[in-house]
């Protein structure tokens, strides 16, 4: 169980939200709602350890946001792409998944087509379109083992299929007892979510 | 200690109470400067080799002294920060850094003054002066890098790790100057090689207290300049400018 | 493959792919130093006296160059966010990347070197010590340099500013390394100057490290 207390956030000068408290449970998907510049993408980046809070804490179970144990337990997906422009899909994938835990060539190459980019593997980043990279991206959240997703608008640039492709993986991953916390600004159709405005 | 010490350093507390400390730093600077100059000016006597060109040494060391002291509470004030995470630690850095590059030009300056009747120019790549003008570099580099980010989080402290760094660095950087300077040059008339005096002395230390007190009150001053615009959105800082809640 | 290697040969591959973000600061080192005898004098004899120091200026300011690419790229990509937040040892990472940026400056420069010390009429015993103290000091300043390039990740245009931090933490490098090679020309001891830049070299391996991972994880705040 995922479970927050009193979060505080300040951006430069400005406090976007404060104390903030809830809990997330296995099976969960929440959905973070809010308008532009309430914090959503802060609170993603605070719970995947990248920003320091002003305030509040964030366990998993006992572990806090600095552990290992917690670190090995959360995928986040950010605005950014993480590939490299100048490396082939498979070596990005490659680098992305040995960042969380190693994976066999043959698991990166059938993630890829999971995703859509058969016969995709060899090429440049640098070529593909922006839907592909976030695919690409997909590809390395699929393989990992990470119990929770962090998912920071996670539907931006994918066409209609796509978006119901991760909204599947979503779906399964919660359904296995994983947890999601992802943010959109299209409406999205998951069922079971949980809002949380901020 | 430690929850007075907190108590203190929370802006709204600093503010209110670093004016009532102020006229304290500012009046023993002003008297100690007065005195100092008196030593130096009429009380001490000329040097038998530099005559009354030495004089200059009553600012310029102090000056020196000033320049390295000041980077030393930079550093030490942004790793308070970084640690601690104290606010005021990092406002006390970042408005150190001009005052230190201000010593740190005077020095310079004043040195080069005295190197005109000593050396015949007005520079020498004399071992203190390459290691002040090093430390300007430094200063500047602190600066520079403070003003860069938009964020003023980041900015304090990707500043004060960069502070830390060049307090590292000082120490190897004055030693390879002075080694550096060895090699390539004889015995010669060094800024620092006077013979010193018991009425010298004096001035020097009137002088080098009064520079401390002096940064002591700017350090102050310009931090509640400081203070001021990093809470303006909160409560009390809209109180005292407005005059009421609102 | 180990994470550690894996990133070490990720940074060769995209230096492959890309190789003019590698070639330019190796031109601009050969470009920088052909300009000398233009400016001063073709003479041998004062060729040969301010060779060393024009080499390892010309190779100090070739390295700040490539710097500005160190983490830049893959802070843009996000790539250095999926680091950060990895659970593995955030400087040791940081430590493969350097030894990659090392392998792809340093040791070009180091091999570089004796051609452009014949060019400035270096006798062959002082161009081996030339490359000796560039072997001991390139990577301490690609380490150096590290923490610079992690400052200054997050701002825009911020290549002069990263000669300006990085530049005055240089200077003892510079003394040591360029009187280590003059003091061997006049045939003196030259001991002292290369512990130095051993010293140099070792404290700053065991410190950049966890102090290039410091300045990231802030600057990506």
């Amino acid at each position: 169980m995922l479970k927050i207390n009193n979060l505080s956030c300040q951006k430069g000068y400005n406090l976007l939200f404060s104390h903030l408290s809830f809990e997330v449970s296995s099976g969960d998907i929440l959905h973070i709602t809010g308008t532009n510049g309430s914090g959503k993408t802060s609170l993603l980046k605070i719970l995947a350890g990248l920003n320091v809070q002003e305030q509040g804490t964030i366990f998993l179970k006992d572990y806090s946001v600095k552990s290992e144990d917690y670190q090995r337990a959360i995928f986040y997906l950010g605005h950014l792409p993480a590939l490299s422009a100048e490396l082939s899909c498979l070596e990005n994938l490659r680098f992305l998944t040995t960042l969380n835990q190693s994976v066999k060539q043959p698991l990166l190459i059938d993630a890829l087509k999971q995703v859509g980019l058969e016969d995709y593997e060899d090429e440049v980043c640098a070529k593909l379109s922006a839907g592909q990279k976030r695919r690409v991206t997909l590809a390395g959240l699929i393989l990992s083992k990470a119990k929770i997703w962090l998912l920071d608008e996670p539907f931006t640039a994918l066409d209609p299929q796509g978006v119901e492709m991760v909204e599947q993986y979503i779906t399964q991953h919660c359904e296995q007892g994983g947890m999601c916390l992802f943010t959109t600004h299209q409406s999205s159709a998951l069922k079971n979510q949980q809002v949380l405005a901020l | 200690m430690w929850k007075w010490i907190q108590a203190f350093a929370s802006p709204q507390n600093f503010y209110q109470s670093s004016e009532k400390i102020i006229p304290w730093l500012m009046v023993p600077f002003i008297l100690l400067s007065l005195a100092g100059l008196y030593w130096g000016l009429v009380v001490s006597p000329a040097d038998y080799q530099q005559g009354d060109s030495v004089r200059i040494m009553f600012v310029h060391v102090p000056a020196a002294w000033m320049s390295l002291f000041v980077y030393v509470v930079m550093a030490v004030a942004g790793g308070i920060g970084l640690i601690w995470q104290i606010k005021l630690a990092f406002v006390v850095a970042k408005v150190s850094a001009p005052i230190g590059a201000a010593f740190t030009f005077l020095a310079l300056i004043t040195g080069s003054i005295w190197g005109k009747p000593m050396w015949g120019t007005w520079w020498a790549w004399d071992a203190r002066l390459t290691s002040e003008l090093i430390l300007l570099f430094l200063y500047l580099a602190y600066m520079s890098l403070n003003n860069a980010f938009d964020n003023p989080k980041t900015a304090n402290k990707a500043s004060a790790i960069l502070a830390i760094v060049g307090l590292v660095n000082i120490p190897i950087i004055y030693y390879s100057v002075e080694w550096w300077n060895s090699l390539h040059q004889g015995s010669s008339v060094s800024v620092s090689k006077v013979s010193m005096q018991i009425d010298m002395f004096i001035a020097l230390m009137l002088i080098s207290f009064a520079f401390k007190f002096l940064y002591g009150a700017l350090v102050l001053m310009r931090s509640r300049d400081e203070v001021l615009v990093r809470e303006q959105n909160s409560r009390w800082v809209r109180m005292l400018i407005t005059g009421s809640e609102k | 493959m180990n994470i550690y290697l894996q990133t070490l040969t990720r940074d060769l591959h995209s230096a492959i792919h890309n190789l003019s973000s590698v070639l330019n600061p190796l031109l601009f080192f050969i470009i920088s130093i052909s300009l000398f005898p233009l400016a001063i004098s073709p003479e041998a004899s004062m060729l040969s006296q301010i060779a060393a120091g024009v080499i390892w200026v010309a190779s100090m300011l070739a390295v700040l160059l490539s710097l500005n690419t160190l983490f830049h790229n893959d802070f843009d990509n996000g790539v250095l966010e999926q680091m950060v937040i990895s659970h593995h040892s955030l400087p040791l990472l940081i430590l493969s990347k350097i030894v990659a940026h090392w392998l792809l400056t340093g040791v070009p420069i180091i091999l570089l070197s004796p051609l452009l010390g014949v060019l400035l009429f270096l006798d062959n015993e002082s161009i081996k010590i030339l490359m000796l103290t560039l072997l001991l000091a390139t990577p301490s300043l690609s380490l150096i340099g590290a923490i610079g390039a992690s400052l200054i990740v997050s701002i825009k245009n911020s290549g002069m500013l990263l000669s300006l931090l990085i530049l005055p933490l240089y200077i003892p490098i510079l003394i040591f390394a360029s009187s280590a090679v003059s003091q061997a020309q006049s045939g003196l001891e030259i001991d002292a100057q290369l512990y130095f830049l051993a010293t140099i070299l070792v404290v700053s391996l065991m410190l950049v490290p966890l102090v290039s991972a410091l300045s990231l994880k802030i600057s990506l705040e």
